[in-house]
């Protein structure tokens, strides 16, 4: 043998060796995704059809043990009424976890507004929770790295490591952070991570009787919920502040922030 | 360098070794950063595992899944009542969370309280919400006081099913 052919022979055996077995069998992409599924978790508020019972703040301070006569919940229901005079309300009272059984408004230090029914305009229930944002200010303020985005899109906060200095709760531009009474600690919706990671959906998802409120992987181009985000006019809440959340909402008003 | 140099420095490098030293102890070893970055994701990474591991209490998700699940064992109830008007509210709001219900809790506590119907069911004036189609009544002169269930059947609350 030349040592031209020989030196282009082994040329040959060293390329053919270094060529991984995987590379020569055909990819399933289904197979790939259910073994390193991206998974990117996104809420979906469809405000017309809310109509402000409160069973899913209920679900949420039972399932998350958040004490109920206190005055912080991690999901809440907002009402907006607009007036015939231009004139608008909005309150929330109890984070309305006994739904809303008075047409009086609540302005807040136990005075209400009675407002005539002739002269009210438009109403609308609109729930909220942490938006679980792309770019959260609260993880960033952290300092002891307490609060976190997971790598499936949930932001948490470690209860043995938080410190309970309050910057997060400053820093959230939706007030969706407050602070435990019992755990002593900063606390917020986890989009019911432990439900999720059981299969389950999450438990205000579960209770709302007229499907408001749907969560989905915004990933997962065949989800629901995230067809109905890529091709029907959602709103997110204060997208001016560049935290990219990812709860997106089906008939936002402007007034709604 | 002279000594007064050296002396407040000697205090300064023993502080940062104290310190590094502290956190070594300190810090627990999987704290690191995740998919994103040093700046949203720097933390414990076994917390992650301890916010999946608690327990759930309300049971199986999407009303449809859940009358499933009810009525793998209620099912000549679950049937009936389920096509009526509330069909639509999942067991658990009213019947309570049942995740491990024939075992822990032994009986549901179910709340029939004349509260819990006015979630819905208190009339309000709002004409443009879908709060306006589901029929309402004011509550400080309808029946004060009465449980609504006294009358109303809430598995078959047409009028038809009034006791």
């Amino acid at each position: 043998m030349e040592r031209r052919e020989f030196l282009k022979k082994c040329i040959l055996v060293v390329a053919g060796a270094s060529v991984p077995i995987s590379a020569l069998t055909l990819i399933d992409p289904k197979k790939v995704l259910a073994a390193n599924p991206d998974i990117q978790w996104a809420f979906l508020v469809d405000t017309n059809k809310c109509v402000g019972c409160g069973f899913c703040v209920k679900a949420c301070k039972t399932e998350n043990d958040v004490p109920f006569d206190a005055n912080v919940s991690r999901t809440w229901v907002e009402r907006y009424v607009y007036t015939k005079d231009d004139k608008r309300y909005v309150d929330s009272p109890k984070a309305a976890l006994y739904g809303y059984t008075e047409a009086r408004v609540d302005l807040g230090r136990g005075e209400f507004k009675e407002i005539d029914p002739k002269n009210v305009g438009k109403a609308f229930f609109v729930p909220k929770l942490c938006n679980h944002c792309s770019s959260p200010a609260c993880t960033q303020v952290c300092p002891v790295g307490a609060t976190y985005k997971t790598d499936d899109g949930v932001v948490l906060v470690d209860r043995t490591w938080c410190i309970g200095c309050g910057y997060c709760i400053m820093a959230c531009p939706y007030g969706a952070r407050f602070f435990h009474p019992v755990a002593k600690v900063v606390d917020k919706c986890t989009f019911c991570y432990h439900r999720l990671s059981k299969g389950l959906e999450s438990a205000c998802v579960n209770a709302c009787p007229f499907k408001a409120r749907r969560m989905g992987n915004i990933h997962d181009p065949e989800d629901p919920i995230t067809k109905i985000i890529m091709n029907e006019r959602v709103g997110v809440l204060k997208d001016e502040f560049g935290t990219k959340p990812q709860a997106f909402y089906i008939g936002l008003a402007q007034e709604v922030r | 360098m002279k000594s007064h140099v050296w002396r407040p420095l000697y205090v300064v490098i023993a502080f940062v070794v104290a310190l590094l030293v502290f956190r070594f102890f300190y810090v627990p070893n999987d704290f690191g950063s995740g998919k994103r970055g040093f700046m949203y994701s720097f933390h414990r990474k076994s917390n992650e595992m301890e916010w999946k591991n608690q327990a759930a209490k309300y049971g199986t998700s999407g009303r449809e899944r859940m009358h499933e699940y009810c009525s793998a064992c209620h099912s000549n109830v679950v049937t009936v009542r389920t096509e009526k008007l509330h069909g639509i509210i999942p067991c658990e709001d009213c019947h309570g969370p049942a995740m491990n219900h024939p075992e822990k809790p032994e009986k549901l506590n179910i709340d029939r309280s004349r509260e819990l119907c006015l979630r819905c069911h208190t009339s309000l004036p709002y004409t443009t919400s879908e709060r306006h189609r589901i029929p309402g009544i004011n509550p400080k002169t309808h029946n004060t006081g009465a449980e609504c269930v006294k009358c109303h059947n809430p598995h078959n609350p047409s009028m038809e099913g009034m006791k």
